[in-house]
């Protein structure tokens, strides 16, 4: 907001740059740390995994509270970071201003890595769940795909995750012993930093859209009443754009200096990893042609997704070509990518999920009217927000800068109102589904009448999750076969 | 295994049966064993990036290293990941006295790779061998020799931290079988401890020929 606000008019409003870079640098380490990371395995998926695996909790109940104090431990350490003189190297701490800034980088990249091990531990957690505690006939493939969702993205967490952590270690370590490996006076090279850095962080922008991905394909398929389609394609495809994300770090580095083929073989496997994603739009479309779909407020988060997502991938295959790459990198182009994916993709999702189980977690309906006008507010805000920012890109507005020509104020001024309408749209949310903890409607066990195991239990479930041992009887969307009734109809 | 166990008091609420539990243990720790590999994996590519650049220099540099203790160091480990598998056998066969001893014959043997460690580093550290821009020394032909005690001191030093945690691993499971809390029909984690103590003396016989035998 008050990023937005500084940009609404050009020149020093009331930020110095200093200010600025340190804010940015707050706003991207986190949201994409303590938020957009943790937010849908942490939250959703600790609570709904066991419930649709059948099972009465995950299998390291207690690493899985270890994890949550090794979170609140490394919030701490980043809090801080900014409380004592905050970072202004942005979230990629890159070499060598990372090394060489005198602002609390250490601090936060402590925080960053220990962080890790909570990410470590859930991912890990969720793998050994879901390998060991399924229920009695729960066969791999009648998953629901929320949970092969949050198997990819566990996948990634513990393959990607340990090397940020030695990146981060190293830097520290650079920082303090001046080891002088990320220095090219000292014969070291500031490029392998960024070639560290982004062999997690761009595995870590699928730990951040998979289970998103997982909770639209639960959505979609509910609220069109429908058997999912391509229900293996789906499946396969996460684990897919797990493998492949692992090959695409080179893309941010189009202009870090790096060889000619090199650059090529990242670009086309940047395209490559468009065809999974590409696999589940059109089988989520496919699923909802001639469903009988209804429009609560999860499914249309779901749509918002669709839609947000597909642009947000669109000008993904954009700077993922070359030479477009090179006009557009660092712009604000890259900016509105970035937030039309995560804001637009995980986001919408993780809102989309939240509200897809706030019955299922509290037992209490919210308010259907007051949740359908958040999301309009916050769509239309989305979209004036950050479709603005496609063109302050393309017209060559650079990113991280606090202040900027004329000619691009009206753009910015625009973009900066779309904030707001966000702003507000979230604020309506806040208010009510806390309200509907306490006065909401009794949900019932099933209120959307979704046929996937978490709605057989009880609202709010029973402490063990289940009375007695659950045993598969039917598919995750086997739509064709049951009809399960709505219990707040 | 037999499902007569469902009441024991090890067995965790949310499991079905102790086999279940079991499986469920040793999956996590071979997944958290990867994490580790990975972890040590980008100090690996650090290494290679920078030997490729300068071979010259790395094998000059790695003259100064002491041959004979790493030699010593590497025997130690690896008597000490015998002396922690035998101790997992004797605590199936229920044998507590001998699994005490064994765990601490373990415990002794990492103090003395410690030991040995510390000797070595307090030597280059007063010869001023040391990473980055402490380095002091002058004696290695090659361009920028800080580089290879760069390496040489994070891969040992981040290997000894985990020779540490690994000692605090092993006194907590004598602790516990000291406290009767192991038998036959259950031992995992004087087993996954095992695992993972095998893991870092596996780190160190990939380290020892690539720090010290590079020729």
């Amino acid at each position: 907001m008050l990023i937005r606000l500084e940009l609404t008019t050009p020149g020093t409003d009331f930020m110095t740059a200093d200010t600025y870079n340190q804010f940015f640098t707050l706003h991207g380490a986190i949201m994409i740390f303590l938020f957009i990371i943790p937010s849908i395995p942490a939250i959703l998926g600790n609570l709904v995994l066991p419930l649709m695996l059948g099972a009465k909790d995950v299998a390291f109940p207690r690493l899985n509270l270890a994890s949550w104090y090794i979170y609140i431990f490394g919030a701490m350490f980043a809090l801080t970071a900014i409380v004592t003189g905050g970072v202004d190297t942005g979230w990629t701490f890159y070499t060598p201003y990372s090394t060489e800034s005198t602002t609390s980088v250490t601090t936060m990249t402590m925080g960053v890595f220990i962080l890790g091990f909570s990410s470590i531990f859930t991912g890990l957690n969720f793998i050994v769940t879901i390998h060991k505690l399924r229920m009695p006939g729960m066969t791999w493939f009648k998953m629901p795909l929320f949970v092969w969702g949050l198997y990819a993205t566990a996948i990634i967490q513990v393959l990607a995750t340990p090397v940020i952590g030695i990146t981060v270690i190293l830097l520290i370590l650079e920082r303090v012993a001046g080891i002088g490996i990320f220095d090219p006076a000292m014969g070291g090279d500031p490029v392998l930093f960024q070639h560290f850095f982004w062999f997690y962080s761009h595995p870590a922008v699928y730990i951040m859209i998979l289970p998103g991905m997982g909770i639209i394909s639960e959505i979609i398929s509910t609220f069109s009443h429908k058997k999912i389609f391509g229900y293996k394609a789906i499946a396969y495809s996460s684990l897919g754009i797990a493998f492949i994300s692992f090959l695409v770090w080179g893309h941010h580095m189009f202009t870090s200096g790096q060889s000619e083929l090199a650059a090529m073989i990242f670009s086309f496997l940047t395209f490559f990893v468009g065809i999974p994603s590409g696999i589940k739009v059109f089988n989520w479309v496919a699923t909802m042609y001639k469903g009988s779909i209804t429009f609560e407020t999860p499914m249309l988060y779901a749509l918002s997704f669709l839609f947000l997502f597909s642009i947000g991938g669109l000008t993904g295959i954009f700077l993922g070509a070359l030479s477009v790459d090179v006009h557009l990198h660092d712009t604000y182009f890259v900016v509105a990518h970035f937030h039309y994916v995560m804001m637009g993709g995980t986001v919408m999702a993780f809102l989309g999920g939240l509200h897809y189980w706030w019955p299922k977690i509290w037992g209490r309906m919210y308010s259907e009217l007051w949740a359908k006008i958040s999301v309009a507010l916050i769509f239309i805000g989305f979209n004036m927000t950050f479709f603005t920012q496609f063109i302050l890109g393309t017209k060559g507005m650079p990113r991280r800068y606090y202040n900027y020509l004329d000619q691009y104020q009206p753009l910015h001024g625009f973009s900066s109102i779309g904030a707001w309408i966000v702003g507000v749209g979230f604020t309506i949310m806040a208010v009510y589904l806390i309200y509907a903890i306490f006065k909401g409607r009794p949900a019932g066990n099933n209120p959307w009448g979704a046929l996937t195991n978490e709605w057989e239990t009880s609202s709010p479930p029973h402490p063990h999750n289940f009375e007695k041992q659950p045993v598969l009887t039917h598919g995750p969307y086997d739509y064709d076969k049951i009809i399960a009734q709505s219990t707040i109809n | 295994m037999s499902n007569s166990t469902s009441h024991s008091t090890f067995l965790a609420h949310h499991f079905s049966d102790a086999e279940q539990q079991k499986e469920s243990a040793k999956l996590g720790m071979w997944v958290f064993l990867l994490t580790e590999v990975l972890l040590f994996g980008g100090l690996f590519v650090f290494y290679a990036i920078y030997r490729s650049w300068n071979p010259d220099m790395f094998y000059n540099a790695h003259k100064f290293l002491d041959i004979n203790l790493g030699a010593i160091n590497t025997v130690v480990l690896i008597t000490s990941s015998v002396t922690m598998a035998l101790a997992i056998r004797s605590m199936q066969l229920n044998k507590k006295q001998n699994t005490i001893l064994l765990l601490t014959a373990t415990l002794l043997l990492a103090a003395t790779f410690l030991v040995i460690k510390y000797f070595e580093y307090s030597h280059k550290i007063h010869l001023g061998q040391l990473p980055g821009k402490f380095y002091t020394f002058t004696g290695v032909e090659g361009t920028n020799p800080h580089i290879f005690f760069s390496v040489y001191f994070a891969m040992t030093g981040l290997h000894g931290i985990h020779v540490v945690a690994g000692m605090f691993v092993i006194g907590w499971v004598m602790i516990r079988t000291f406290k009767n809390e192991f038998s036959s029909e259950y031992y995992t984690p004087i087993e996954m401890s095992g695992l993972y103590w095998h893991l870092v003396d596996l780190i160190w016989i990939f380290l020892f020929p690539l720090l010290y035998l590079i020729g």
